[in-house]
């Protein structure tokens, strides 16, 4: 492997499930690359297609009638075109996967020690003793108490937390160059989430492991990545790094995910405003821009061209990193005249100061994170 | 654990109380004499009393019942009198505890005929278990893994066919064809073990046994294969695969053993109630087992036996749900008894 290539390249994935009134294309064709140590964010909401594709780089969908297509390089070798024996010994080695519902994605007739044992020995040749030896030191170093004694335990007598826990020490145990977390805080209060994420960068920073974070929480994605990719309809329709999307979004789905975070520290009076309506159909979606039934903005683009022309994921004028999916010529104006002032008053005075010439600015219109690094200054 | 089973027997105790008054007392409701059968036909109104008097029906229903407890722990003698035990002892049936009473239509005790009929229906209700749930099982999960294709269908329309038709049309269809016709296997017939051994038992067996197990089964492939199917679906199942374990591993750790816990309720139940007789199968071939013999009981109003019967019957089925209970904390550990 070459310094220059990333560890993980994804090109046109698409995952499309034949069904018998049509075919759903739940990812429809996603690029993205993820070096090692770095995080990536999805954004979306649910239905968008985040862990479609996702479970795609796990090869899930293998023994399913989904049709999955494009390129998935994960350490130089294209994970659609091996075998299925050849993408089992490489689930949970090369790439793990921690779920949203710990409760739901753990075994309640075996104990928790035993299905960390059981990910350590079907990739290591060494007996039950040291497997069960290293799932001690695993749940040791996730942070559970007395983890010689509650190896035996089953995950029912566990907390939500700790079961979180447990799944990272499951997915990291054979330290994977890339580890897909699947909404790993949201069924957990929000206590537990920042230690969840505060837990996840600690190893990531241990391991140097590249990892992918699905979310609909943008406090979580101002938290953890370094790369933020929004997905709409299956295909990603705002893409670059995380500070750039968070301050400059240039997309009105990214204004409406970022209108829709509440500011638990700023003023009450701050309005939320939800997107109108619902994520479209993946059997039959919108003509043109999957997004104009729902965009408040598509008056602004001359002719019908949202509603005919299916705009490209194309950099705007913010530089090559930054890119989006949008027909709208001038969207950063739209987004500091008429969005900013109505979530976050306040900060539009910051960036106005700090940004004359609209160069990137520090401040961070997302607030739930504030909350979150409460949290965890608690943290015991 | 142990003062929940303490609890636990002691309601099965109080239940086989409750069944036994209400079995009596729904005899006593209905509009026959059981003396008019113990007498026979001809039977002058003298000799009708002097029986009625013998049998213990001139007495009140309570006192009936109160002798019938007791001749359970200390056994009894019919008729119960003292006097006439000293004149005439031959006329006195002794029926030694534990005493469910005394059947005047086959001149023997309660106790006596449900021990010889007992091993019978236990013999086939074990066999045909063994059968419905490898069978069952096999064909369930071969189903759930073939989900939709021609080889799933078949399973489920067979089990449905079987499942649908009565147990006299395919003892009888199997009993014709297979034992008689074709003379594929013996004409069935109960040889204890100790007298033929295991492979002369079974082979008498294996007709009644496959009969009963083929109705069982059919059930059982249809809740094998929704639970294995259910399992499936769940979260645990994807992380299992997404460790990367083997496909086989994945089946049969992973899946099977949350399919199957369900089905342990089920078999025990089932297993139980088979315990009791299977009254049709054993009509169809023959088998002098307690299904049968609770037909002849009721068709020859044998109250003792009736009430002998049903309380053998209700006592293991409420042995077994306690059994199947405590099971079930062992295999679930969620599950915590007390």
């Amino acid at each position: 492997m070459t310094s220059q290539a990333p560890l993980l390249s994804v090109k046109d994935l698409k995952v499309h499930f034949p069904t018998q009134d049509g075919i759903v294309k739940a990812t429809d064709g996603l690029s993205f690359d993820l070096e090692s140590g770095k995080t990536l964010g999805i954004v979306g909401e649910s239905g968008s297609g985040k862990s479609v594709s996702s479970s795609a780089i796990l090869g899930l969908h293998r023994g399913t009638s989904a049709k999955v297509s494009g390129e998935i390089v994960l350490n130089d070798t294209d994970l659609l075109t091996i075998s299925d024996e050849q993408m089992r010994r490489r689930r949970g080695k090369n790439v793990a996967m921690i779920f949203q519902d710990p409760l739901s994605a753990m075994h309640p007739y075996y104990t928790v020690g035993n299905q960390i044992m059981e990910a350590y020995l079907v990739h290591n040749k060494v007996s039950k003793r040291e497997a069960k030896t290293r799932a001690i030191e695993m749940l040791d170093r996730v942070g559970i108490p007395q983890p010689d004694r509650r190896v035996n335990d089953y995950p029912h007598q566990f907390s939500g937390g700790m079961r979180q826990r447990a799944m990272i020490a499951m997915g990291l145990i054979n330290n994977p160059g890339l580890l897909i977390a699947d909404e790993p805080t949201t069924a957990l209060d929000v206590t537990v989430q920042a230690q969840i994420l505060d837990l996840l960068q600690d190893l990531q920073r241990e391991f140097n492991a590249a990892i992918i974070i699905i979310t609909h929480d943008l406090g979580v994605i101002a938290e953890m990545a370094d790369d933020v990719l929004v997905m709409y309809a299956g295909r990603a329709v705002e893409y670059g790094p995380c500070k750039e999307i968070l301050t400059h979004p240039e997309m009105p789905y990214t204004w409406g995910l970022l209108s829709s975070v509440p500011d638990v520290t700023g003023d009450t009076d701050a309005r939320l405003i939800p997107i109108p309506g619902l994520p479209p159909s993946l059997l039959n979606p919108p003509s043109g821009c999957a997004f104009h039934p729902r965009c408040t903005h598509k008056d602004k683009v001359k002719g019908n061209l949202c509603k005919t022309e299916m705009p490209e994921l194309l950099p705007g004028n913010r530089g090559p990193e930054h890119t989006k999916r949008c027909h709208l010529a001038d969207p950063e104006q739209i987004y500091f005249t008429e969005i900013l002032p109505e979530i976050a008053p306040d900060l539009v005075e910051e960036f106005a100061e700090v940004n004359p010439d609209g160069s990137v600015g520090d401040a961070e219109p997302v607030r739930s994170s504030d909350a979150a690094a409460e949290a965890e200054e608690k943290k015991i | 654990m142990t003062a929940y089973i303490i609890r636990r027997m002691f309601t099965g105790i109080i239940m086989l109380i409750v069944m036994s008054m209400v079995t009596f007392l729904l005899f006593f409701s209905s509009p026959v004499n059981p003396e008019d059968f113990a007498c026979g036909k001809n039977c002058s109104p003298a000799l009708k009393a002097q029986t009625k008097k013998a049998l213990g029906y001139d007495e009140p229903v309570t006192t009936q019942w109160v002798k019938f407890a007791k001749g359970v722990f200390v056994g009894r003698d019919f008729p119960d009198d003292p006097a006439l035990k000293e004149s005439a002892p031959e006329t006195i049936a002794e029926c030694p505890a534990p005493c469910l009473g005394y059947s005047r239509t086959t001149n023997s005790t309660v106790t006596e005929q449900i021990k010889e009929a007992w091993p019978i229906s236990l013999s086939l209700a074990i066999t045909a278990f063994f059968m419905w749930m490898i069978g069952g099982i096999v064909f369930g999960v071969i189903a759930a893994l073939r989900r939709g294709s021609i080889i799933d269908r078949g399973i489920v329309g067979a089990s449905l066919v079987f499942y649908a038709f009565p147990t006299f049309f395919i003892g009888l269809f199997l009993y014709k064809f297979l034992a008689i016709k074709w003379e594929i296997v013996k004409i069935p017939e109960y040889v204890p073990i100790s007298e033929g051994g295991v492979s002369v038992w079974f082979q008498g067996l294996l007709l009644p046994a496959f009969t009963l197990s083929l109705v069982y089964m059919a059930g059982y492939v249809r809740m094998t294969r929704a639970f294995v199917l259910e399992s499936m679906g769940e979260d645990y199942l994807r992380t299992a695969k997404s460790k990367g374990l083997a496909p086989r591993k994945v089946l049969y750790k992973h899946s099977m053993r949350a399919a199957l816990t369900p089905l342990v309720t089920m078999a025990g139940l089932d297993l139980a109630g088979l315990m009791g007789g299977a009254i049709i199968t054993e009509q169809v071939f023959n088998y002098p087992g307690l299904g049968k013999l609770a037909v002849t009981a009721t068709r020859n109003f044998d109250l003792p036996l009736v009430v002998g019967i049903v309380l053998v019957l209700a006592a293991v089925v409420i042995v077994a749900n306690l059994v199947v209970d405590l099971l079930y904390a062992v295999i679930d550990p969620r599950v915590r008894v007390g």
